[in-house]
């Protein structure tokens, strides 16, 4: 922002600077609000929405502050003149804003204009006063002594300074309502303290001799090559991408029909063409999609070749199963899927075959992925192909469900923007009725928030 | 999650909120859904991860069946389930990763290399191995082996925090948001970035990245309130969205790729 701020302020570039008349006064360097947004859309190509936003985000955080009284959000449009905060006030400069500096400010304000504090400042200042009560003549005393000072500048610089402060301490003591700017959120690198202490001794060097070393071995692709493998991708994946080419009959956020969800529920009887369609691009997808791995267990079966994604499925099962259950799982494989003469036996060669015994011995979480890689690739480029060039595949994309678009309603601004309920989960609230309404526009959220 | 110590499970469609619970923590700062989706599981300052099963029995208490699946020094920035409801990965701000069996709180491994907070993570849409992805405060993206606990490959190219990761729906390449105002495309083949999405006009940092189902579209979440759209391919902006009256915390798309929903401190969520 400061550097935005400074461009800004450059005499041969910046944003158009002139001497303002405000009553009797002559404030220099002042600019009008679409002076600054202009300046903007014309140095960062970027619209007048994008610009005003930009602008009323340097003022929220006190770059900006308008020379008239009471100080309204955001960047007016009007006349209304702005000036550049000084760099002495700046957030960066992370100089906490004391209490005290905030006790004399407000009873500045209080002295210079009896009652004009506002509500909550009148709060801060009776807090504080409480407070701060053993140097309260201290606090009094500068602020007057301030004042004073401040009485022999001209009017305009007066005026100024003023300006300048109420900004600063709009920023870092914001009225009730307006949140705070400076907020940052949990803090984060406070381990950091605990890291530099980290010696750099001969084993970390080490470590780092062997990631330098193993990166250094690994074979690499040429760039040109991985872009192409974008371009591919999205354009194979582009029709279905219903932010791109829309969905049929219709995206439900949009024309509140669910059709959409209903047609492609994970378990649907009759898959929807573009569905069968995608089982086509990676052998990935068919088996992500049920009822793709179905229909495709049905075609092994045929070839009498299921018990190798069975054997899969179980491989899966226990790679992402729960400790305690590996000894059994393990157990039931080796049984069902490997030991001499099971009843579906998968056909691993037989240097893997040993190994996978051989580990078998002490079984832990990943003791059959060597295995189970192997049957992968043996379903993936054998059976896969086939299943694709089978009549089995090619009936299943003549006979999916093609859906017919659903027409727009023919007002798009009538529908009706849905706003977050109370709902009987939470625990019971009072009597009264409560309005529904509590965000702005469409609401709600996927699972995750 | 929220600021306030509750996690809200929504049903986004009819907006109402199916299930409340409230956290002994202030800061709630991960939260995700099991596969089967009859568990939550979140985690924030309390340095936990916990499990929550779901349940629409009314007389049943959420809180009741908890379960603390992780433990870390400091505070937990984000965790995932793996493809099953049985494991969880977490990331932390004590600047590591760890993999945890849910049922008996185990920890299965742990994943050490990054120099600072750890803030984010995302698991490969891989076919065969087991890998993630994570960024932290060292300005690092490294790619684990969840198996060996060995960081495979690391990127540093951000100039500062690295707030998000997302992998490309191949699995071949991931983006990343940062404090530095950019989101970077690193290739895994080619092991090194591969686009920049900047603009000189935006100046705060992306906190939240994720990809449209096809890949083509990247939608960054931003701390001055907006939302930007970029062409993956281009490099270029394709939109931007206004609306959150704060910064955007997250974001992320639909499994199913019809919309996305932004969460931002103006205390709602958009789709």
């Amino acid at each position: 922002m400061e550097r935005v701020v400074v461009s800004m302020q450059d005499p041969d570039q910046g944003v158009k600077m002139r001497s303002q008349r405000l009553l009797i006064t002559v404030i220099p360097h002042a600019v009008t609000g679409s002076d600054v947004v202009e300046w903007l859309i014309q140095k960062y190509c970027i619209s007048e929405e994008e610009a005003l936003h930009l602008g009323a985000l340097l003022v929220r955080h006190g770059y900006l502050y308008a020379l008239r009284e009471p100080h309204s959000p955001g960047l007016q449009l009007d006349e209304t003149l702005y000036r550049f905060q000084t760099p002495y006030f700046w957030t960066s400069t992370l100089w906490p804003a004391a209490e005290l500096d905030y006790a004399i400010y407000l009873a500045k304000k209080n002295i210079r204009k009896q009652g004009a504090l506002v509500d909550h400042e009148k709060e801060h200042y009776d807090q504080l006063h409480r407070k701060i009560n053993h140097t309260w003549d201290l606090v009094v005393m500068q602020a007057r002594e301030q004042l004073r000072a401040a009485k022999q500048r001209r009017k305009g610089d007066r005026l100024v300074i003023a300006c300048q402060e109420q900004t600063y301490w709009l920023v870092n003591r914001p009225p009730p309502g307006v949140p705070s700017v400076l907020e940052q959120g949990p803090e984060r690198g406070s381990c950091m303290a605990r890291r530099v202490q980290m010696t750099k001794n001969t084993d970390f060097y080490k470590q780092e001799i062997e990631c330098c070393t193993k990166a250094l071995g690994r074979i690499r692709v040429k760039s040109s090559v991985c872009l192409e493998a974008y371009l591919k991708f999205s354009s194979q994946h582009g029709p279905h991408d219903p932010i791109m080419s829309g969905c049929l009959p219709s995206n439900p956020w949009i024309t509140d029909d669910d059709t959409y969800w209903a047609m492609n529920a994970p378990n649907v009887a009759v898959p929807t063409k573009l569905r069968v369609e995608r089982w086509g691009f990676s052998f990935r997808e068919l088996l992500e999609d049920p009822v793709g791995r179905a229909h495709f267990m049905d075609f092994l079966r045929k070839e009498f070749s299921a018990e190798n994604l069975s054997f899969w499925e179980a491989c899966e099962e226990l790679r992402h199963g729960g400790q305690a259950q590996i000894p059994a799982l393990v157990d039931s494989v080796y049984q069902q899927f490997l030991a001499p003469g099971a009843v579906r036996w998968v056909n691993i060669d037989s240097q893997t075959m040993e190994q996978t015994l051989e580990g078998l011995r002490q079984p832990h979480r990943y003791v059959l992925d060597d295995a189970q890689l192997h049957i992968y690739m043996l379903m993936k480029k054998d059976s896969y192909p086939r299943f694709l060039k089978s009549d089995t595949y090619k009936g299943l994309l003549a006979e999916a469900m093609i859906l017919p678009e659903t027409k727009r309603r023919v007002f798009p601004f009538m529908w009706k923007p849905r706003h977050s309920s109370l709902s009987p989960a939470l625990p019971p609230a009072s009597a009264s009725v409560e309005p529904a309404a509590t965000a702005g526009g469409p609401g709600g959220a996927d699972g995750e928030a | 999650s929220l600021q306030d110590g509750k996690v809200i499970v929504w049903d986004s469609f009819t907006t109402n909120k199916e299930h409340a619970v409230t956290m002994p923590c202030t800061w709630v700062m991960a939260c995700a859904y099991a596969p089967s989706g009859c568990a939550i599981a979140c985690g924030g300052l309390d340095n936990k991860c916990s499990v929550y099963p779901l349940t629409f029995d009314k007389n049943e208490s959420m809180a009741a069946k908890k379960k603390s699946v992780a433990m870390h020094t400091n505070y937990l920035s984000a965790c995932s389930f793996t493809n099953s409801d049985m494991q969880i990965l977490t990331a932390s701000g004590d600047g590591t990763c760890a993999l945890w069996d849910v049922e008996s709180g185990q920890l299965l491994q742990s994943f050490h290399g990054h120099g600072a907070d750890v803030l984010c993570l995302d698991l490969a849409p891989s076919e065969t191995g087991n890998t993630f992805v994570s960024g932290g405060c060292d300005k690092k993206s490294m790619v684990w082996d969840m198996r060996s606990g060995q960081c495979v490959q690391a990127f540093e190219t951000h100039e500062s925090d690295v707030n998000s990761v997302r992998y490309y729906p191949s699995g071949d390449a991931f983006a990343s948001g940062s404090d530095d105002a950019t989101c970077r495309l690193y290739d895994l083949r080619a092991d090194r970035e591969v686009a920049i999405y900047s603009k000189e006009s935006i100046i705060f940092g992306a906190s939240s990245v994720d990809f449209s189902l096809s890949g083509r579209l990247l939608f960054a979440g931003y701390n001055d309130y907006t939302i930007n759209v970029w062409d993956v391919l281009k490099g270029a902006r394709v939109s931007i969205l206004f609306g959150h009256e704060n910064r955007v915390s997250t974001l992320r798309v639909s499994p199913d790729g019809t919309a996305f929903c932004s969460g931002s401190w103006d205390h709602t969520l958009r789709v």
